[in-house]
């Protein structure tokens, strides 16, 4: 028997995408004769969520599970609508080949090449297209070369190896499972035997590897993984990346047993022959060793209504490595008619585009092309834990394995040590006018009375000198909280403490700065002022020219301010004057 | 017509050669699938716990955690959310399966449906499933702070659940929105959480029934013999075809020789006549209808699978 097939459908609004689905699955006998007594058509099978039934579309992926005598698929049926892109490259990022619906009276559309182009970028390889409605268009040959061959026409641009067209009738089954008595001309295979004789994903030909993903402690320490490609056995050298070291894989533990080889695809556990350090985000490498860097160029699939802001720090997953991660801006994206390259500051929900993406330490990885599990990523919203994007690496760009972190002699805690203090950052927060800059001036004041040695970062003085390119959007204030953080950062290290003042509306590069430093080092104040009660005040006039329209993307008028929701300290100000708080917020700290 | 490919049950080739690569047979790429799955939840989640009933689907799935940690024991205990109704036979082999792997089970009860007395013949289906096992799951995951629950169920079964994802996102009250589903592409799964945020992670999500007992023969594992046709006291009641496992509501019983495709509260069991006693004669049986017929809870409103689940049903 084959190996199983996994494919997707796609096609456009109303090319009887349901229907053939149906049909397939009613010839090969995969519908139970309970689920089909009362149907009224064969595109109900497919169609599982109320939202579906009720508008007469496809809206998330389905997987549908059904097999003949010679193979066993499993189906991702993808809505066609634009809209719901992301749910079309979720069902093609596991597909060994994409059914690519047209209707025969209508031809090849903007969205048959849209979902192409989107099924080819995520790996597939092969297509069949099946050019359904053929009673309409009179079961004519000619108009089924002629859309055979505009389609072929594309997918040679496109690099699309191979190509099957199929003319066929979904709602009576012609050329589904059985052959067509009515379109005699057609000498190709039927649908479903294109299906059987199709190929199975290429496996990777990349030598071993194997994510870590998790270290199993019994007698000694196992790690545990999938094989992502080649095959590995006792007595082999291998490598932990990305730190590079040498290991001897020792045993291949299962529970039927130990293996005297395993290969890709297979959940096993390796135990090696000496102890090294190695956890879960490592990778497992025979041979050729893994690339390795923080710097890369991807292809993305943006999938979040929030559109992707440049510089702001995400969460990278790759195999089972998580890394911190920012994206530059997009180098282009694809124009969604015309699929050409366009320019752009940022991707919104399902748009597709290009850019550079830098990880907060290396990772190990594999171009796309060479290994879906290895070169696939998601990124990851901090804040609200969703998927925001999926990508594809291209390569890795050769600067990062350029610059080497300097290892230095004298290391943050010797400077801290002869200035007898425990470096802090003091972050304040709050709205323009709230009393941020006030406050950390007294506090400042009172630590240089106690022989602290600090620094006060102020947003408007830095804004004057560091950061005096940047804007007000929402993508320069995440570079402008970005370089305060580092340049917080660097005084950190040289051993002081340091206050900073900046509104730094967003809770996500709040966090980003968190992460920078070592916990317990940041502390968040959050100076709360009500916005009627900042705009009252008004010390700079600001407010009054936000209102007037001469200020844009003003905090709390126009833009928004996120409250932190666990700050370490809270300072209400409607309660306590600026010297009280300054008393409260060193009272509180040990410096 | 193409027939289904019949398989041959206890057919074990774990891995083979051809033309030089290894390749796996489709069931045991299933349980490797699985195995990572497992392995996945576990890493990322905080609090694991796994729905355990000693049904065949979660039969399967213990013994593939079993798998994924061995020679360790799964990291996790193991959850069952009982209603009093469940089959004598079943609650046994639950007992002995948890000591068999050596981990902690926790039996929830709801206690707010224990003290009005709730039961399938006097409340009907609909009530006795919402306040046992949705409002009882929901109770015992908060109770034990669970942040991830493994469950059994596969994509096959059920319309509403070929939709659902391997890693899926319950909302703070343990709701399911099927629109607002996390994108799942690769093998890649997200497992962070938003506040109060939760998840439940089916490892069978790509398995069929077909395949589920083809796994049950190869790996031999021990399934309730309720499953298998035998003469058992039984009776009809709104036109179900019940197996009636104790004398608590007093109910009239035939002998018939029967079994059971799915396994729930017995009241709510649909049983059919059968002379089936192998897995061989399940699976050629079982061709024709689909597996939740039986369950009668599925039966009470159109779309009900999809409005369980989004009340928090697993």
């Amino acid at each position: 028997m084959k190996p199983l097939l996994r494919f997707l459908t796609c096609g456009s609004v109303d090319d009887g995408k349901s229907t053939l689905i149906g049909r397939l699955l009613h010839d090969c006998g995969a519908v139970a004769q309970d689920r089909l007594a009362g149907l009224a058509d064969f595109s109900l099978l497919a169609d599982g969520l109320e939202a579906e039934r009720e508008q007469g579309i496809t809206i998330d992926v389905a997987h549908l599970y059904f097999g003949t005598e010679k193979r066993r698929f499993i189906l991702a049926d993808t809505p066609g609508h634009e809209q719901y892109t992301r749910n079309m490259a979720t069902g093609a990022s596991t597909a060994d080949l994409a059914v690519v619906l047209v209707d025969a009276a209508k031809g090849v559309l903007t969205q048959t090449r849209r979902h192409s182009t989107i099924a080819h970028l995520l790996g597939i390889r092969q297509f069949v297209l099946a050019v359904n409605k053929m009673d309409l268009a009179g079961f004519d040959r000619a108009r089924f070369e002629e859309i055979r061959d505009d389609f072929g026409r594309f997918a040679e641009e496109l690099g699309i190896d191979a190509v099957t067209a199929i003319p066929v009738c979904a709602l009576d089954g012609d050329n589904v499972a059985e052959r067509s008595g009515r379109m005699v001309w057609y000498e190709g295979p039927t649908l479903l035997a294109a299906l059987e004789d199709a190929n199975s994903q290429a496996p990777s030909s990349l030598p071993f590897r194997m994510p870590v993903q998790t270290v199993i402690r019994d007698a000694g320490r196992l790690y545990a993984g999938t094989v992502a490609s080649g095959s590995v056995k006792p007595g082999d050298r291998i490598e932990i990346a990305p730190a590079g070291t040498p290991a001897e894989v020792a045993r291949i533990v299962t529970m039927e047993g130990d293996l005297a080889e395993a290969g890709a695809g297979q959940a096993v556990a390796i135990a090696l022959a000496s102890e090294v350090d190695c956890s879960r985000g490592d990778m497992l490498a025979g041979g050729d060793a893994p690339q390795v860097a923080d710097q890369f160029e991807a292809s993305l699939v943006w999938m979040s209504e929030e559109a992707l802001l440049p510089g702001r720090q995400y969460l990278l997953k790759l195999g089972t490595q998580t890394v911190p991660a920012t994206v530059q801006e997009p180098k282009y994206k694809l124009g969604i008619d015309t699929m050409e390259q366009l320019a752009a500051k940022t991707l919104a929900l399902n748009e597709i585009g290009v850019a550079n993406i830098w990880t907060a330490r290396p990772i190990a990885f594999e171009p796309y092309a060479a290994s879906r599990a290895l070169g696939g990523f998601i990124l990851i919203d901090r804040i609200a834990a969703s998927t925001v994007a999926a990508g594809m690496i291209h390569f890795a760009l050769r600067r990062s394995e350029n610059v080497h972190e300097q290892t230095l002699a004298v290391t943050p805690a010797l400077r801290a040590g002869l200035k007898q203090q425990r470096p802090k950052l003091l972050w304040f927060t709050g709205l323009s006018g709230a009393g941020k800059s006030t406050i950390a001036n007294l506090v400042e004041a009172k630590l240089h009375a106690r022989g602290r040695h600090t620094f006060l970062l102020d947003g408007d003085n830095v804004r004057l000198g560091l950061n005096k390119d940047l804007g007000f959007t929402a993508a320069d204030r995440v570079e402008n909280i970005r370089r305060a953080g580092e340049a917080a950062k660097l005084m950190l290290d040289a051993g002081l403490i340091v206050l900073t003042a900046f509104i730094s509306p967003f809770r996500a590069e709040r966090a980003m700065v968190r992460s920078l430093v070592a916990q317990g080092d940041f502390i968040e104040i959050f100076v709360d002022t009500p916005l009627a009660e900042a705009e009252r005040r008004d010390t700079k006039g600001l407010y009054k020219k936000a209102r007037a329209g001469q200020l844009a993307n003003f905090t709390g008028v126009d833009s928004p301010y996120e409250t932190p929701e666990t700050p370490e300290i809270h300072i209400d100000t409607l309660t306590i004057d600026a010297e009280a708080a300054a008393e409260l917020i060193v009272s509180k700290l040990d410096v | 017509m193409h027939s289904l490919r019949r398989f041959t049950i206890g057919e074990a080739v774990p891995i083979r050669r051809r033309n030089g690569p290894l390749t796996l047979d489709p069931l045991s790429r299933l349980e490797a699938e699985a195995i990572q799955i497992i392995r996945e939840a576990a890493a990322e989640a905080e609090r694991p716990v796994m729905l355990f009933s000693g049904g065949k689907d979660s039969c399967v799935m213990l013994h593939l955690a079993r798998k994924a940690f061995f020679p360790a024991r799964p990291p996790f205990p193991l959850l069952h959310v009982d209603t009093g109704w469940k089959f004598a036979e079943l609650y046994r082999l639950r007992d002995d399966l948890a000591a068999e792997a050596g981990m902690a089970l926790i039996v929830h009860r709801n206690p707010e449906a224990e003290a009005r007395g709730i039961n399938p013949f006097d409340h009907g289906a609909t009530l006795h499933t919402e306040l046992w096992k949705t409002e009882g799951l929901k109770q015992a995951l908060d109770a034990g702070r669970f942040d991830l629950a493994f469950g059994g169920a596969r994509r096959d079964e059920e319309m509403s659940r070929a939709k659902e994802r391997v890693f899926s996102v319950r909302s703070p009250g343990h709701g399911w929105d099927p629109k607002r589903q996390r994108p799942e592409l690769w093998q890649l799964y997200n497992g962070r959480l938003g506040a109060g945020e939760s998840l439940r992670v089916f490892p069978l999500s790509d398995w069929t029934e077909r395949d589920v007992w083809a796994y049950v023969a190869r790996e031999q594992l021990k399934v309730a013999s309720l499953y298998f046709a035998a003469e058992r006291p039984t009776c009809i009641r709104d036109d179900a075809l019940l197996i009636v496992d104790d004398d608590r509501a007093g109910l009239e019983v035939t002998m018939r020789r029967v079994r059971v495709r799915t396994v729930g509260c017995w009241p709510l069991t649909g049983a059919i006549e059968s002379g089936a006693a192998t897995i061989e004669a399940i699976v050629a049986e079982m061709e024709g209808t689909s597996e939740r017929a039986g369950r009668l809870i599925d039966k009470d409103q159109t779309a009900s699978m999809e409005r369980k689940k989004r009340e928090g049903y697993f």
